[in-house]
């Protein structure tokens, strides 16, 4: 049996922007577009709809949570979980031809089913970049820096990036337990938080206590540049090792570009079970429980439309890094223009002429307002046109 | 400042306890107090006081920093949490029970319970198809008015289980409190938490 739906119900989870909200996403929006095109990045947009097949199994987010439905043709869609899928379809197909880096962003709206508490957005809005066909350190460290770059011009307070390495994470599990299954149960409970049950789980099998105090330290692997020298220790493979090195030396990068401070290393933050190939981040904020934003090396997924590059990015949430910012002053700069009949030519001419001055300008008849106090009370100023006078009144 | 979600009734006093073994100097009256919100300026913290169901939630939020709150209510919400110190206090288990030598019904098998998340994930496990049926306290009733075959609910003593003529069946899971963290704090007031848990980890009882 349907369920009756009200009257103002949306699906589940969608939401409606109205002026106020609007006019801050668009600022928040604008600032940032303008920032990342400053850093040579190219717009780009893609169908909201994609084929489950490819972008949908391609992308990082799981099966359960994708929006799926049928064209006429019987094959399955996805409405888009994410951007950094398509773009890797388009890149693939068209954009990396040469094999040199590409510079590409987006901003979107991208969809994911919730299952609990119905009112979390399963619609939202997201702004990122994605570094293709570049596979150096310098790389990670650009669009860290850019994103904390964001963040600054956006006037976000205080907030905090940090920063791991999944290589590292599975050098040491493999070097240690021997094997991928055993490897992934760790990584696991490292995805889910949940370091009790990491820590029963290490002192459970069998090792010796010196593997088993590696493991252990993994979890306290947790600050500044320091904590790289820690981690060397704890690996002996070379792939843990250059791992290590080259968190290293994007720290050195990120100390380059400024951002350093802004950073925190964590050896232990596993972002996604699978997704990621190398260096990874999250990034917080106050006021904020959830991540804003987060990101990292993805050197598989291009392989997965037959186009095999490296490739790093990041992806910001709007929704939520406007909770970050808290409500600034962006009370909409209109003017109005209440005019009589008689005076349309007028008040036209005076709207055009506002207009061309690139003042925002509301064109209203008076015959049109029912409560002209309460009306009058929306606009920061206006103008009154009214009768034969010729005078304009205030 | 750091806010603390705490779980109220049998949990609240043993984790009360545990933080005042770890040298946080807690007012004596703390306990006895009706106040859902207690500040406690001298340590620069902030109790909150939920039910327990609720702390994992207001944790999740990031309104409380940290919280208490059993492996139970864990294991049912799977919050996106750092579940970052097992205190070893409020020891129960996770376990099936019924009438001592009850069938399942085969027609119509019936398990309530508070947990219908963690009931509905382990009797898939087992293959069972079972209808689960939620409920919101005094569980036990439910074998011995026909409502249900099967309970799934947290025994400590088995006291409630004896008393009410059931026995246990099937173990789940053990459960202690834990403590969490929301994942936002635990990156921007790092230090304060890490403090915290080191302290509280100095002095949690070794099972």
């Amino acid at each position: 049996m349907a369920k009756k739906l009200f009257m103002f119900e949306k699906p589940l989870g969608m939401r409606d922007t109205l002026p106020f909200l609007y006019e801050l996403k668009k600022q928040v929006r604008s600032v940032m577009a303008e920032e990342i095109e400053r850093w040579g990045y190219e717009f780009i947009e893609t169908p909201t709809l994609e084929y489950y097949e490819t972008v949908g199994a391609a992308s990082a987010i799981a099966d359960h949570r994708l929006f799926k439905l049928l064209d006429q043709q019987g094959h399955t869609l996805v409405l888009r979980p994410d951007m950094t899928a398509p773009i890797a379809r388009v890149a693939a197909s068209r954009l990396y031809e040469d094999g040199n880096p590409l510079r590409l962003a987006y901003n979107a709206n991208v969809f994911r089913a919730q299952q609990r508490e119905g009112g979390r957005p399963a619609e939202f809005e997201q702004i990122g970049v994605e570094l293709i066909g570049d596979g150096t350190v310098t790389a990670d460290a650009e669009v860290i820096s850019l994103m904390v770059a964001l963040l600054k011009r956006v006037g976000l307070g205080r907030f905090s990036v940090a920063v791991g390495h999944i290589g590292y994470v599975n050098a040491l599990f493999l070097e240690i337990l021997g094997n991928e299954e055993r490897a992934s149960v760790l990584r696991r409970f490292l995805y889910e938080k949940n370091y009790v049950g990491y820590r029963e789980h290490v002192k459970s099998w069998p090792l010796s206590s010196i593997d088993q105090k590696r493991l252990l330290d993994l979890l306290s692997l947790r600050g500044g540049t320091d904590v790289i020298e820690q981690a060397k220790t704890l690996v002996t493979s070379e792939e843990g090792r250059r791992s290590a090195d080259e968190l290293a030396a994007l720290m050195a990068a990120l100390r380059t570009y400024g951002v350093a401070e802004a950073v925190k290393l964590d050896m232990a933050l596993v972002s996604h079970m699978s997704y990621y190939t190398g260096i990874l981040f999250e990034v917080y904020a106050e006021q904020v429980g959830f991540p804003i934003g987060n990101g990292g090396r993805y050197d598989d997924l291009l392989a997965k439309f037959s186009r095999p590059a490296p490739a790093t990015g990041f992806g910001l949430r709007v929704d939520r890094l406007i909770e970050a910012i808290g409500e600034t002053d962006v009370r909409d700069d209109i003017e109005c223009i209440v005019f009589s009949q008689e005076r349309l030519a007028e008040a036209v001419e005076l709207a055009e002429a506002k207009r061309a001055e690139g003042k925002r300008v509301v064109l209203q008849h008076i015959a049109g307002i029912r409560d002209i106090d309460a009306y009058s009370q929306r606009y920061r100023s206006i103008v009154y046109l009214l009768g034969r006078s010729g005078r304009d009144g205030q | 400042m750091l806010t603390i979600a705490m779980p109220k009734g049998r949990i609240f006093e043993e984790a009360v306890e545990l933080l005042r073994r770890a040298d946080y100097a807690l007012p004596p009256e703390f306990t006895e107090s009706r106040k859902l919100v207690i500040d406690v300026p001298e340590e620069n913290m902030r109790f909150i006081l939920a039910k327990p169901m609720d702390v994992v939630t207001y944790v999740e939020h990031g309104v409380a920093d940290l919280g208490i709150a059993g492996k139970d209510v864990l294991m049912e919400e799977e919050r996106d949490v750092y579940e970052l110190l097992d205190l070893q206090i409020s020891r129960c288990h996770l376990a099936v029970a019924g009438l001592p030598g009850a069938k399942m019904n085969e027609i119509a098998p019936r398990v309530a319970t508070k947990y219908p998340n963690i009931a509905s994930t382990y009797f898939r496990e087992q293959g069972e198809q079972v209808e689960i049926i939620r409920l919101n306290g005094s569980i036990e009733l439910a074998p011995l008015i026909g409502l249900a075959d099967r309970i799934v609910d947290i025994v400590s003593t088995g006291r409630t289980l004896r008393e009410n003529g059931l026995v246990e069946l099937e173990r789940i899971a053990e459960v202690t409190s834990r403590l969490i963290v929301n994942p936002a704090s635990y990156r921007l007031n790092g230090g304060d938490i890490e403090r915290l848990v080191d302290r509280l980890a100095a002095v949690i009882p070794q099972p």
